[in-house]
């Protein structure tokens, strides 16, 4: 290592994954890309390299059957599917016969053929026009690259010395899972986003971990110092020994920040003069449940759906459906669950049948999927209803941009309802049914929406990026993506007033909604629920208890007159040292 | 020889669920089970063979059975193709 490594620390910016603090010496987590030497055999060396073949396999086998038990145990059975098929490509009689006669035949060491022979059907399927099949073949590569390794007898690394920081460009579900089992420190990656697989099980395993942290690897060599900020994103290689004490000071102020407002537990979001606020949690997976309730969520304002698709192959059926519904509804009973339908782009049910769409934000995509896909939607919205039975669970609808859509949805919940009731199968009758507010034609005409809506919750993160016409994952204009932006903040108050004036509760479920910093004004606003990271729940909560409503409207009344996001930002910073919240 | 032209019917295509069941059938009978599809031709007892075939809903499959039991076979791997993997359709 040069010495001016040890002097200079680099800090690099990415995507807070999942929160936590950490400070510990990199591990550098590569894929395993075996080198593979084309070799002579001598006619009395064969059978030994069959052998040697069979304990590979055999090894392998092993391997890979922990792994499917571990993810079916950490993840659920549909989501460990993927492991299934490699397992499958293990016992293939056909490929391994023709594997052992080319040995035979052409008398060449086992890693060449088959590295060869797996090779043959991995570029057929990388070359194949479904993303599907092109998905399998990384299936395929892992399975294939899981058979070198053990050829060559090296070890699954799963068990590592002390507990580092995993560093990688990115992470398979697999080989989080694998490490997962030893003491991890945090997961940084350079690709990969606050939904992707890896992040979600950091937050379920509670791992702090923070992803896009883009040309990281170049910088870090195995061992070097990290130091780990999951709250901010902020990952610092070889840091000073004032960043290590500061980042450290802040884990205790953290800490102790965790351990006063873990006494709010209990306590109702609501202000000191009576306002009454719901505070719930957005969720991916089941397993994150029972923290939530830990948390003292007033239950679940947004369930991702989609998150069932990811890693599933298959589009999961109405009865995968209904049993994974099912769980988060006796999970929270009697707490609320608002399960929002499938938000997924066209890709994901059609394949290669869809055209590739230049731009596919403004493109086929959450309900319009569903609404031209009727029979899948159908099959969800069932499901959904079933799940309701004990009445607390509502339904959502994402991507609305007209009262068209709507009303389409919700003729097709009326079908739904009608084929239940010829099944025979109970459900509840008065769901609530509520739409997302992302578009801005929505928000335009959000009093129009609202009379035929029991509630409407607010996507901050698509309605800015409409809204100020910025893709924040574009490093170039991700400045220009601004919360505190005037015209978002007038918005929302717009929003928040027409949809009141049908009496219906305005839910916000974008990342601002978790924001502190965005907590008094959107509570002056009138917002009237925080679905929020469930991490946020406790920090949200002493916020809402601290400020009174009456205070918190002349403070929004305040910000809304003003003409740039820094003058807002600075006044919001102000009012919060003012109230002595935040953790600093 | 015996050939039979089949349909992929369920909506997923087939995916591996289809192909590891397809590939299970397969095993029980003697004879050699081959699957052509646009000229591409896989071992249709091998699961690594069928999952390179890229079969999506609506795809046209030509089957050949060629073997002592090739009747049998031929029967009941038609069946198979015919109720749709016991998938949605």
């Amino acid at each position: 290592m040069s010495p001016d490594r040890n002097q200079e620390e680099i800090v690099f910016r990415g995507i807070a994954a999942s929160p936590g603090i950490a400070v510990g010496p990199a591990y550098l987590f590569q894929k395993h890309v075996p080198v593979i030497n084309e070799k002579t055999v001598d006619p009395e060396g064969l059978e030994a390299e069959i052998l040697r073949l069979r304990s590979a396999l055999d090894r392998s086998r092993r391997e890979l059957s922990k792994i499917y038990d571990f993810a079916k145990q950490k993840l659920g059975e549909h989501q460990a599917k993927i492991f299934e098929a490699q397992l499958m490509i293990l016992e293939d009689s056909v490929l391994f016969d023709s594997i052992d006669s080319r040995i035979r035949n052409e008398r060449k060491n086992v890693e060449f053929i088959v590295h060869d022979e797996i090779e043959k059907y991995r570029k057929v399927m990388v070359a194949a026009s479904d993303e599907y099949t092109r998905e399998r073949a990384l299936d395929v590569e892992d399975v294939r690259n899981r058979i070198l390794r053990n050829l060559q007898e090296e070890k699954l690394i799963s068990k590592l010395e002390g507990a580092p920081v995993i560093v990688s460009q990115s992470l398979a579900a697999a080989d989080a899972l694998i490490l997962s089992r030893n003491t991890i420190l945090a997961y940084v990656t350079e690709v990969g986003g606050v939904t992707s697989h890896s992040a979600l099980l950091a937050r379920a395993l509670k791992i702090p971990a923070v992803v896009g942290l883009r040309h990281l690897i170049a910088s870090v060599r195995n061992g070097d110092r990290m130091a780990v900020d999951g709250y901010s994103g902020v990952v610092v290689v070889n840091p000073t020994a004032a960043t290590v004490d500061e980042i450290l000071r802040k884990q205790t102020r953290y800490k102790e920040f965790e351990g006063k407002l873990a006494g709010l537990r209990d306590l109702p979001a609501e202000t000191p003069d009576g306002r009454r606020v719901e505070l719930t949690a957005n969720v991916e997976l089941s397993e994150e449940l029972e923290f939530i309730k830990i948390q003292g969520a007033d239950g679940i304002g947004l369930y991702r759906s989609e998150s069932m698709l990811l890693g599933g192959e298959v589009f999961p059926s109405e009865e995968e459906q209904y049993e994974e519904y099912r769980i988060f509804a006796d999970t929270m009973y009697p707490k609320r669950v608002v399960i929002r339908t499938f938000d997924i782009g066209g890709d994901k049910i059609m394949g290669s049948q869809t055209t590739r769409e230049s731009n596919p934000f403004l493109g086929w995509r959450g309900i319009r999927v569903m609404l031209d896909r009727p029979e899948l939607f159908l099959e969800q919205v069932r499901a959904i209803l079933r799940a309701s039975e004990r009445k607390n669970i509502s339904m959502m609808f994402p991507m609305i941009s007209n009262i068209k859509e709507l009303r389409k949805a919700r003729q097709l919940v009326q079908d739904a309802k009608g084929q239940l009731r010829a099944r025979g199968v109970a459900y509840d009758e008065k769901i609530r049914i509520g739409i997302m507010i992302e578009v801005p034609a929505a928000a335009v005409i959000v009093e129009d929406l609202a009379k035929e809506v029991d509630f409407v919750s607010i996507g901050t993160n698509d309605l800015i990026q409409y809204l100020l016409a910025v893709d924040r994952g574009n490093d170039v204009v991700s400045d220009l993506y601004q919360e505190f932006h005037p015209a978002v903040v007038r918005f929302l108050r717009r929003i928040i007033d027409r949809s009141k004036e049908s009496d219906i509760p305005v839910a916000m479920c974008g990342e601002m909604a978790g924001d502190p910093l965005a907590t008094i004004l959107l509570l002056g606003l009138g917002l009237d629920e925080f679905s929020v990271v469930p991490a946020a729940i406790p920090e949200i909560k002493k916020i809402i208890r601290s400020v009174k409503y009456r205070d918190a409207k002349k403070i929004a009344k305040k910000a809304l007159s003003m003409i740039t996001e820094d003058e807002l930002k600075k006044y919001l910073t102000g009012v919060m040292k003012e109230y002595e919240l935040g953790v600093e | 020889m015996i050939e039979r032209e089949v349909t992929i019917r369920n909506r997923a295509g087939l995916h591996t669920r289809p192909a590891a069941t397809l590939v299970k059938l397969a095993a029980k009978f003697k004879s050699d089970f081959m699957i052509n599809k646009d000229g591409f031709e896989i071992n249709g007892k091998s699961i690594i063979g069928v999952m390179t075939l890229a079969a999506e809903q609506g795809s046209t499959l030509l089957l050949r059975f060629n073997g002592p039991d090739e009747q049998e076979a031929a029967a009941a791997i038609q069946e198979l193709f015919d109720k749709a993997f016991d998938e949605p359709l």
